[in-house]
């Protein structure tokens, strides 16, 4: 990508242009004190994007929200410290200078662009405001600059989307507006929390195109927060990142990447998913990250650090280096006594690998899946929102085959279909024999235990009102699966032993657990009766790296111990690369390409599977692919392109694909693909 | 059953309190099991203007709850063994305030008067006869002179006020005694936490709230034997009695209603959302349509039809008070079919929301039956929408019987309710002077009971809203 290219070699001699000195941010609480932000100092230079990088909860958008000092009310105060922009400093401010700062020369971007945006005003008008705030122009001179901006933040016919309003745009669209709102001010400083996370891969790449483009355009500085290693490895000039509230590890981007110092950042990086790690279990950061209210006496990582001795436990490590690079571990100093340290073999679990059988168990024929788009006082059927447009897969007894897609390409709609969670249109599942859309409401309930499904949201996926034990027997009761209630009670101890939480968590609700843990109960409910094949719909993407890599090594492991089949449903695809045995990519409603992982990553022969890989970021600059650019956005499932689906946004686009969708070409016998680049003949 | 030469005589809405008396303690029981409906009471627990408006509420429950105990005396009969009882029937409040009930006088007299509030023939004993204000039967007999009055007001007045420091002391005492046994702390420092109200449950405010109701209780037991502390109405009730027999007809009003809002609204509202399609059409048709019908007309044209039920079958009704009763009963049936479709609306919303919820589809996913997914995953997901509803509406119901019985079409005229108060009362605001004791009272008490439960219902919405969590 672009933003790789390195800008002008001018760092060290840059001037600062915000200096941020030993910050701290705390709430007052019911329950104490909460330090969110636990005195943090860096700085950023003109031009540079300087990226702040952590898992959630460790209070990198709060040091966002302290320096535009827009910190929660009540509750939160900014105690100590400084935030110097130049020579002023923002701390000492008053609210009305601070206004004209905001905006003016330190602007924000935020994570959800749909709930930024206000959907009453149109587009025009809401960056309008932002640039009569701003700048000294009448409104005629202001609606020119408007019209202006939104060509540079690369929106296509900018003077007609100046009178749409949010609604008539898509996510890529929206946060472009976003980034439209934050230049309206000409900032010297863009802060940008998490600004792509919401984003699929392709309209990330181009957003984070965008940025960088932007950046050296105007030479504004960037302050990147983001969860997202690779996103990082794109985009930054130097990184720090923070745990618990504090910085751990800074340095620039080469040295970073090449050699991490701090423990925390060395995990992180062990436990990211990839094709080289398949055959064994991720790293694991064991335990979550401490309550910011305590008070630590010792280092915050302590009880989660492989190295950790007993200094750790006792004092707190020092800041170790200057501005630009250091490091907070006792490992790293000198004045602490090393002890003479063992490390702890890694252990290969996953050598044992079961070979997985080749008994197909699941085979999905043709199924389609729309939804009636009605009008009018007669609720009269106008068309259908084509979500699942004549799929057909198959998975084999113990396999894992992935479906990978962007969000609306109607991959989570497969997963309900097959589940009759959902009515399908038409088609054939069949799962053992069975064509389950045929079945009557009763067949269907006894096969309910044979197929499982896992969630996205673990937060959402338990009731609140119940307690462990009940949501794992829901199951058991209601499929009649274990005979006595003493029975139901020794399987629930064996179920919560097997996703590794304690057995008196049972007697707890799922508000005391964290989000990974949450996912291991909904595991254990979906295990609890003995399915052959669980859906797992996106079971991680709401989990930090860290937690991911627990529960992608949970589920490859009960893979093994009970032959289970999964259907992963995601849209991360180290994942895909790290977990499943074949894949499948969908594009709206349709399944362009079908194979083998090893076959589809290497040699990737639909063009959309190629954009997607290449969309992906990655850490080592020898292993990313060459970007593929793609424009515009997914098309309406209700009014697909006629042809191809993919031809308005595909680069190898030819005539023939405008007016004719194209057949499956089988590559070899497990790899097929429609594109009219492949010819049967 | 017989007690004391009373036998037990429940009116139908009695029975309908004892019921709600029987589901609230069986919800006690059951949430003090259920974290997920603890916690949120104990959060209303701690905020000190709530447990003083639940104090006050407690207060007109506890009224409310003895004007629902009926009786029917027993009387005797001269020569003859057979037990007969009274056709009266009373309560037990009655019969505590036996002194208010039967101290009426002949019509108005103002708060605290000695004298009448209308001119009078009197004959005097001399044989003169003379227009004036004649003394009151029973309010300030024991007075020789008018001018007596005030010394012995504030004599009263400053005994009940020495006898209610006396009893708060004594509560401190106890109450720092026990707590600082309970949590170990030294006698003093508990009485210092207390006094700095750093107490866990607010128990400074608990005891102001109580001092003031003992002081104002103690005040009015001192001195309503004596005068009419509130005044006399046209017929020469005492009108803290009216007030205090209004109390009954409020709360039941207030929450009998409920009684009969929650079956239509929950199964309907929940029903309509879950299910979807021609249910929810059906479901939403029906409360359209009865939203649509203006709710008073409503109410005035069902009120009238059981006025004519009542006169054409006035053998099944012994008494006065049953007939009110039935209306009242009536009242509150009308007030529920008409009042279920805010509810109903708001329930069926939140299980459209709730049933694409993956714990939902993950239910479905094991096959579990629709009758167990509405009463396990629906109904205690909705449970908070239901109680802040029914709480906040509480207040509303108060106010719509005083309403109502002002424009006619309220509780039968015989029975004592504000609405009733504040209706005899209007014909007197023309009067020079004015008459304004009724009006006042009525307010006064229904004022409190309102300001009580919306305070209590802020707190409740607030410890239950689970956006706040």
């Amino acid at each position: 990508m672009d933003a790789n290219v390195k800008k002008p070699e001018i760092g060290q001699q840059q001037d600062v242009l915000l200096r941020v000195n030993n910050l701290k941010t705390q709430f007052h609480t019911g329950r104490g004190i909460l330090r969110a932000v636990d005195g943090i100092s860096f700085e950023v230079r003109k031009g540079e994007t300087f990226a702040l990088l952590g898992e959630s909860g460790c209070g990198k958008s709060m040091t966002a929200l302290s320096i535009m000092r827009l910190v929660p009310q009540p509750a939160g105060h900014i105690v100590d410290g400084s935030v110097l922009m130049g020579d002023t400093d923002l701390l000492q401010l008053s609210e009305m200078d601070m206004r004209a700062m905001r905006g003016g020369r330190i602007a924000m971007i935020f994570q959800e662009p749909q709930s930024s945006l206000n959907p009453v005003l149109t587009i025009g008008e809401q960056i309008i405001e932002s640039v009569l705030c701003h700048l000294p122009l009448k409104r005629a001179q202001a609606k020119v600059r408007v019209v202006e901006l939104l060509d540079a933040v690369g929106i296509p016919d900018p003077t007609r989307r100046y009178k749409e309003y949010p609604h008539q745009l898509s996510g890529g669209m929206k946060q472009r507006v976003m980034i439209a709102i934050a230049l309206a001010g000409e900032p010297e400083l863009l802060i940008a929390d998490e600004p792509t996370t919401a984003l699929d891969v392709t309209i990330q790449a181009q957003v984070l195109e965008l940025l960088a483009d932007l950046q050296r355009q105007t030479n504004m500085a960037m302050l990147f927060i983001t969860h997202d290693l690779g996103v990082v490895s794109n985009i930054a000039d130097r990184i720090a990142v923070m745990y618990a509230g504090q910085i751990v590890e800074q340095a620039g981007r080469d040295k970073f990447f090449s050699e991490p110092r701090h423990p925390y950042t060395c995990k992180l990086f062990e436990s990211l998913p990839r094709a080289n790690k398949r055959e064994e279990s991720l790293a694991v950061i064991e335990g979550s990250v401490p309550s910011l209210l305590t008070e630590f006496s010792g280092c915050r990582f302590a009880d989660r650090c492989d190295y950790a001795w007993d200094v750790c436990r006792q004092s707190v490590p020092r800041w170790l280096g200057d501005d630009e690079t250091g490091v907070r571990c006792h490992r790293f100093d000198e004045a602490v006594d090393q002890p003479v340290h063992e490390l702890i073999e890694k252990v290969d679990l996953a050598k044992t690998q079961a070979a997985p059988g080749s008994d197909i168990i699941l085979s999905v024929d043709k199924l389609k899946v729309h939804f009636p788009i009605q009008k009018g006082l007669l609720k009269r059927t106008v068309g259908y929102v084509k979500a699942v447009d004549g799929v057909s897969l198959h998975i084999a007894e113990g396999h894992t085959l992935a479906l990978v897609g962007e969000s609306g390409c109607g991959k989570t709609t497969v997963g309900k279909g097959i589940l009759q969670l959902l009515k399908p249109t038409s088609g054939k599942v069949e799962f053992n024999g069975h064509n389950l859309i045929a079945l009557d409401r009763k067949t269907m309930r006894g096969l309910r235990s044979d197929i499982q499904i896992i969630f996205q949201d673990p937060y959402s996926s338990m009731n609140p009102r119940m307690m462990v034990k009940d949501i794992i027997a829901e199951g058991m009761i209601a499929q009649n699966t274990v005979a006595t209630r003493g029975e139901r009670d020794r399987r629930i101890d064996e179920l919560l032993e097997q996703v590794g939480l304690p057995v008196e968590s049972k007697q707890r609700y799922p508000h005391e657990f964290s989000g990974g843990q949450r996912q291991r109960i909904c595991i254990a409910r979906a295990l609890a009766v003995n399915p052959k094949l669980i859906i797992c719909d996106e079971p991680t993407s709401a989990l930090d790296v860290s937690v991911q890599a627990q529960i992608l090594n949970l589920l490859k492991e009960l893979q093994q111990r009970h032959g289970l089949a999964y259907l992963f449903i995601t849209h991360n695809l180290s994942v895909v690369e790290y977990l499943a045995h074949d894949v499948a990519v969908m594009y709206l409603g349709r399944i362009v390409e079908h194979g083998p992982v090893k076959t589809v990553f290497a040699k990737p022969a639909h063009p959309y599977t190629e954009a997607l890989l290449s969309a992906a970021p990655t850490l080592d600059d020898e292993t990313q692919r060459e970007m593929i650019r793609l424009e515009g956005d997914l098309p309406s499932p209700a009014a697909p392109p006629i042809g191809c689906h993919f031809n308005p946004r595909c680069p190898k686009v030819m005539d023939e694909c405008r007016s004719l969708y194209p057949e499956k070409v089988d590559l070899d016998n497990e790899h097929n693909v429609r594109c009219h680049l492949y010819k049967t003949s | 059953m017989q007690i004391l030469g009373y036998q037990l005589a429940p009116l139908w809405t009695d029975w309908l309190v004892y019921l709600l008396v029987a589901a609230g303690v069986g919800f006690y029981l059951y949430a003090r099991r259920h974290e997920h409906l603890a916690r949120p009471w104990r959060q209303v627990a701690r905020r000190p203007l709530a447990v003083s408006a639940a104090m006050v509420l407690l207060v007109y429950i506890v009224i409310g709850l003895a004007d629902s105990i009926h009786l029917q005396e027993q009387r005797d009969i001269a020569n003859s063994d057979a037990i007969v009882f009274s056709s009266e029937k009373i309560s037990v409040l009655d019969i505590v305030l036996t002194t208010l009930r039967v101290q009426e006088e002949k019509t108005y007299s103002a708060p605290f008067a000695i004298r009448s509030y209308a001119k009078e023939t009197v004959e005097l004993p001399d044989g003169n006869i003379v227009r004036e204000f004649p003394r009151l039967v029973y309010g300030g007999t024991h007075l020789d002179f008018a001018s007596d009055r005030s010394a012995d007001i504030t004599a009263k007045t400053l005994r009940a006020l020495i006898e209610s420091m006396l009893i708060f002391v004594l509560v401190i005492i106890m109450l720092s005694y026990f707590s600082a046994k309970n949590n170990s702390h030294a006698f003093g420092r508990q009485f210092v936490l207390l006094k700095r109200g750093e107490t866990d449950i607010p128990w400074r405010s608990l005891l102001l709230t109580g001092f003031i109701i003992t002081v104002v209780s103690l005040i009015l037991i001192r001195l309503s034997p004596y005068y009419h502390v509130l005044g006399t109405d046209k017929v020469g009730t005492d009108v803290l009695y009216l007030s205090l027999k209004s109390i009954r007809t409020g709360l039941v009003i207030g929450s009998l209603t409920t009684l009969f809002v929650l079956p239509f609204a929950l199964s309907l509202g929940i029903m309509a959302g879950y299910f979807r399609g021609r249910v929810d059409d059906l479901i939403q048709y029906i409360y359209t349509t009865l939203s649509s019908i203006p709710g008073v007309l409503l109410i005035a044209a069902s009120v009238l039809m059981i006025d004519v039920y009542i006169q054409n079958n006035a053998d099944q009704f012994a008494t006065i008070a049953d007939r009110a009763d039935a209306r009242l009963l009536f009242l509150c049936l009308i007030l529920g079919i008409t009042g279920w479709v805010g509810l109903c609306r708001l329930l069926r919303g939140e299980a459209l929301k709730l049933r694409e919820i993956d714990y939902i589809q993950a239910s479905q996913a094991f096959g579990v039956s629709h009758a167990r997914i509405l009463s396990r995953h629906i109904l205690p997901n909705v449970m908070h929408i239901v109680l802040i509803t029914l709480v906040l509406d509480f207040s509303g119901l108060v106010l719509a019987e005083a309403v109502l019985s002002y424009i006619g079409v309220g509780v039968d005229p015989s029975m004592i309710s504000w609405g009733n108060m504040i209706n005899g009362a209007r014909l007197e605001m023309a009067r020079e002077p004015v008459v304004w004791w009724s009006l006042v009272a009525a307010f006064i008490f229904m004022f409190l009971l309102v300001l009580c439960a919306n305070l209590f219902s802020d707190a409740v919405r607030d410890a239950f809203d689970p956006r706040a969590c």
